[in-house]
């Protein structure tokens, strides 16, 4: 099998994989998929919610068996029984989803399951801190190796996944949607890492559904589109345009404009609120903001200064410890979720496995959970299943949810599929006021649009929206005003209109330029 | 050389219907080393259990019998579970049942069965719910253990039984520890005499029927999975958990409460220590093996009684010792799980 791999021109492939098909049920995730990945380059591989990227890189790093196909390291056919055998052919995997043991150190989640940091059964540690620093250091990884995983940030997580791979000296890293839960300024590190990765001699496959990162980071791009590869294009020959046309199959445009509207009145309305975290420290320290009828209040800031505590106490999962929440005129503060379902608060949580969604229930029961008790999905204590059903059809097809159908589990859905259930739950019950944190997250360019179209028609039909996300771009578009957090306390305010990425860059990074009298004592606190 | 599991897709219906066989199969095989050792024929030991559960009408109807409590307990247990409400007390709960019925059924309400019996129905199901009430309160309230409660009160519910049985319930002609003989009225009508079968096996038939259709189909049940499978979005999705808890507790320990009932109302007629054999206990291992589904647990909890009251006739033929009983039943447990992990991963052998 080693003999004909020699008759190539150009050099050899580190790893090809060659008309890989995979069948889940009722679903051809991959359809005679061809992919190479050659030494010394970052691949792109892109396409829409469920066109089949974390499926054909779970084959590749040995989690699923392909139906048929195969898969060539080094020219060499191989077979993958797990993700141990991946390893020890070179080939590494971040997921989406962390799997990282929470209350061990990072030196004990790096090495765990690495028989060469335990000679003769013991572990290591002085050896492996060392090479742990090494690998930070050479590959600007920063991250302390002996932190426990609890107290680290997504992005030092994200660090120790990687560093979890190059330790065991892998050749092909793969990240899917690494940048989905990344800062801004993580995105940057990050491709720096990525760009010292290669030129050591390592190669990458990178899924985003970001194509300003694709153009950036990537070399060439390969498009899935319902389980097909589509094509291919050199990074330096395309545009971002020319990709998402790929990706999709049309030329739609995806900007929402926006109309202007003019309502009167308050919607929502937060007085001097105070949450605190997890670990008991205040995270939102007394924040006053103001929703108004028929606009979008988007509130940026790098996560981790208080949008999430912000965001669970409005959606009556964290106790306010002190201040207002108002809604239409009523005192909405610590009411449980219940009650905000019925006073018609829309609510898009930033954690959609552990908050948002039953993973283990199927879309239709997903769907119904907020009216479940409502007709005409329930007659006294009984539920009408037909309804239910009819209903769930509706909305799959209306938020353009992949999946063989209603009774599909959730968790067998892709990323971005399954946040699209969400949403669908969320924005079908007719909301007053939308509450959503990182609402677009995962979802790629069709979908992203799709749903700032939704939001667009509540705004526009004098509903509010309270739109949190780190991505400026989209915050810009979106909103009616902006306000930054920082630490816990509102930085500014400002018209979008008026704002920019630089000011608001600012304002995320604790600088306050513009009104020097009231806040100079913080400013020069945080100011270095 | 190296054993792994590997996943796979779900196996077709078909074969997935034949995979507790396979595990009765499995067990049947390693007790049969356990009653070799005993110096017995195998074959013949295990033509007694079959013989001596199935092979006559009154065989049939005392397995039967033994079904009713086990299908209540597992039923209890399998509502309870599927709330991850992990209610071990089923065996207290059964005993308050049974004290409940002990009480009701000595005072005359009526003459009439068809008053006096729904009555203690009622009251035994009340009786065995707030027991269970108890610990799923201090669960969601304190974060109290509910392994640790629920076992617990099963040792409280016993003692304070035995209390009252030496005490004011005491007989007070033979003064044996025994409540008194409850009301004809109270006593349970027999299905099929002459046999002992009474109506508390169609309760417990229709019980497994209800679950079926409360975890189905109604709203209760939608929410009780939901707790389940992850109480933190079901409350962001504006569920009660804790209220549906409650609810699961009482319901869970309500069904364990009939067990006693039926017990008390269509065995013994009187309250008396031991009137379960560890029927609460049974139900756990029932309704892990019915996989926690409701109709399951009417085969589970039969297959149960068939090696149950098998493996007591054959320990009278044999030298085989009645244990061999919980020997079988434990392994079919061990077999059947194992059975189950089988149904979503192959097992690959590589050499290495
Ligand atoms: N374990 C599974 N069981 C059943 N179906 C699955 C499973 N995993 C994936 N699928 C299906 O395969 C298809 C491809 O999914 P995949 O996760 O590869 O998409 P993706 O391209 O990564 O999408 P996204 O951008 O949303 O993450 C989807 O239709 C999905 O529903
Ligand atoms: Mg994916």
């Amino acid at each position: 099998m080693s003999e004909n791999s020699t008759s190539n021109i150009t050099p050899h492939p580190l790893v090809e994989m060659r008309d890989i098909c995979k069948r889940f049920l009722d679903v051809k995730a991959e359809d005679h998929v061809d992919l190479s990945v050659y030494p010394r380059e970052i691949v792109g591989l892109l396409g829409e919610n469920g066109a089949g990227k974390t499926t054909l890189m779970k084959i590749l790093f040995g989690l699923y068996q392909p139906d048929s196909g195969a898969i060539l390291v080094n020219g060499e056919e191989v077979t993958f029984h797990s993700p141990l055998d991946t390893i020890q052919h070179g080939i590494g995997m971040v997921h989406q989803h962390f799997n990282l043991v929470d209350h061990h150190s990072v030196i004990e989640n790096i090495i765990i399951g690495d028989k060469k940091s335990s000679p003769r059964g013991i572990v290591d540690y002085r050896g492996a801190r060392k090479r742990i620093r090494e690998l930070s250091e050479r590959y600007g990884l920063e991250v302390d190796p002996d932190s426990e995983v609890w107290q680290l940030s997504v992005g030092e997580k994200q660090r120790v996944e990687i560093l979890k791979a190059l330790y065991r000296d892998v050749k092909l890293l793969i990240l899917d949607e690494p940048t989905a839960v990344l800062t801004p300024q993580e995105v940057v590190n990050l491709f720096i890492t990525l760009k010292q990765l290669v030129k050591h001699g390592l190669s990458i496959v990178f899924i985003s559904h970001k194509l300003n990162e694709v153009m950036e980071v990537t070399d060439r791009s390969v498009i899935l589109r319902r389980g097909r590869r589509i094509g291919e294009q050199k990074t330096s020959e395309t545009t971002k345009e020319k990709l998402a046309a790929m990706m999709v199959g049309t030329d739609e445009s995806f900007v929402v404009p926006k109309k202007a509207v003019s309502f009167q009145g308050e919607l929502l309305k937060i007085d001097s609120l105070t949450v605190k975290n997890d670990m008991g420290l205040v995270a939102v320290n007394n924040i006053s903001l103001t929703l108004n009828k028929g606009s979008t209040l988007g509130i940026a800031g790098v996560s981790g200064n208080g949008q999430r505590e912000l965001a669970e106490a409005l959606g009556g999962v964290r106790r306010a410890e002190s201040g207002r929440i108002i809604m239409e005129g009523k005192d909405i503060t610590n009411l449980p979720p219940a009650r905000l379902v019925e006073a018609k608060m829309a609510r898009i949580p930033e954690d959609r496995f552990r908050l948002g969604l039953v993973m283990d229930f199927n879309i239709a029961e997903n769907l119904v959970m907020e009216k479940h008790r409502q007709p005409p999905f329930s007659r006294g204590i009984f539920l009408s299943w037909p309804k239910i059903m009819e209903s769930a059809r509706g909305l799959i097809e209306k938020f353009d949810i992949r999946t063989p159908g209603a009774r599909t589990t959730t968790h067998s859905l892709s990323g971005g599929n399954i946040q699209k259930v969400l949403l669908a739950r969320e924005l079908s019950m007719d909301p007053t006021v939308v509450l959503a944190a990182q609402p677009t997250r995962g979802l790629d360019i069709g979908a992203v649009s799709f749903v700032h179209r939704l939001m667009e028609d509540e705004r526009s039909n004098g509903k509010g929206i309270l739109f949190i996300s780190e991505d400026l771009d989209e915050l810009l578009a979106v909103s009616d005003i902006i306000a930054v957090m920082y630490e816990g306390e509102i930085m500014g305010i400002i018209p979008a209109a008026e704002a920019t990425k630089e000011k608001l860059g600012r304002l995320m990074m604790g600088i306050k330029d513009s009104s020097p009298a009231e806040k100079t004592r913080e400013v020069s606190a945080y100011a270095d | 050389m190296r054993i792994k599991l590997v996943k796979r897709p779900p196996l077709p219906l078909w074969k997935r219907a034949l995979l507790p066989v396979w595990a009765i199969l499995l067990a049947f095989l390693i007790s049969g080393i356990f009653i070799a050792l005993t110096g017995t024929n195998v074959l013949e030991a295990f033509w007694l259990i079959i013989t001596g559960s199935l092979g006559s009408r009154f065989a049939f109807l005392e397995t039967l019998i033994k079904m009713t409590p086990m299908c209540l307990t597992g039923l209890a247990v399998t509502i309870a579970f599927r709330a991850k409400f992990w209610n071990i007390g089923a065996e207290g709960q059964l005993y308050m049942g049974a004290m409940a019925a002990a009480w009701i059924g000595i005072i005359p309400l009526s003459s009439s069965p068809f008053i006096q019996i729904p009555v203690i129905i009622m009251a035994g199901f009340v009786a065995g719910g707030l027991l269970a009430i108890f610990p799923a309160w201090l669960k969601v309230k304190f974060k109290v253990d509910d392994v640790v409660t629920t076992l617990m009160l099963n040792y409280v519910v016993i003692f304070l039984m035995r209390a009252l049985l030496d005490t004011v319930w005491r007989d007070p002609i033979s003064g044996w520890p025994h409540s008194p003989s409850i009301l004809p009225a109270a006593i349970f009508p027999r299905l099929l005499p002459p046999g002992r079968l009474h109506i508390g096996f169609l309760i417990a038939l229709g019980a497994a029927v209800l679950c079926f259709i409360l975890l189905k189909y109604t709203g209760l049940g939608y929410r009780l999975r939901a707790v389940g499978y992850n109480p933190q979005a079901s409350r962001y999705g504006g569920i009660n958990v804790k209220r549906t808890l409650l609810a699961t507790a009482f319901i869970s320990g309500g069904l364990a409460g009939l067990a006693g009932v039926g017990e008390v109302c269509g065995m013994q007629f009187y309250l008396i220590d031991g009137i379960s054999s560890g029927y609460g206990y049974y139900g756990v291992a029932i309704a892990m093996l019915a996989n926690l589904q409701p109709l399951g647990v009417i085969l589970a909890s039969f297959f149960f009684a068939v090696i149950f009251t098998g493996s007591q006739t054959m320990s009278r033929y044999t030298v085989v010792p009645v244990y061999i009983s919980d020997i079988m039943q434990g392994l079919t447990l061990i077999t059947m799980l194992m059975v189950l992990l089988l149904n979503r991963y192959k097992i690959k052998i590589s050499r290495k």
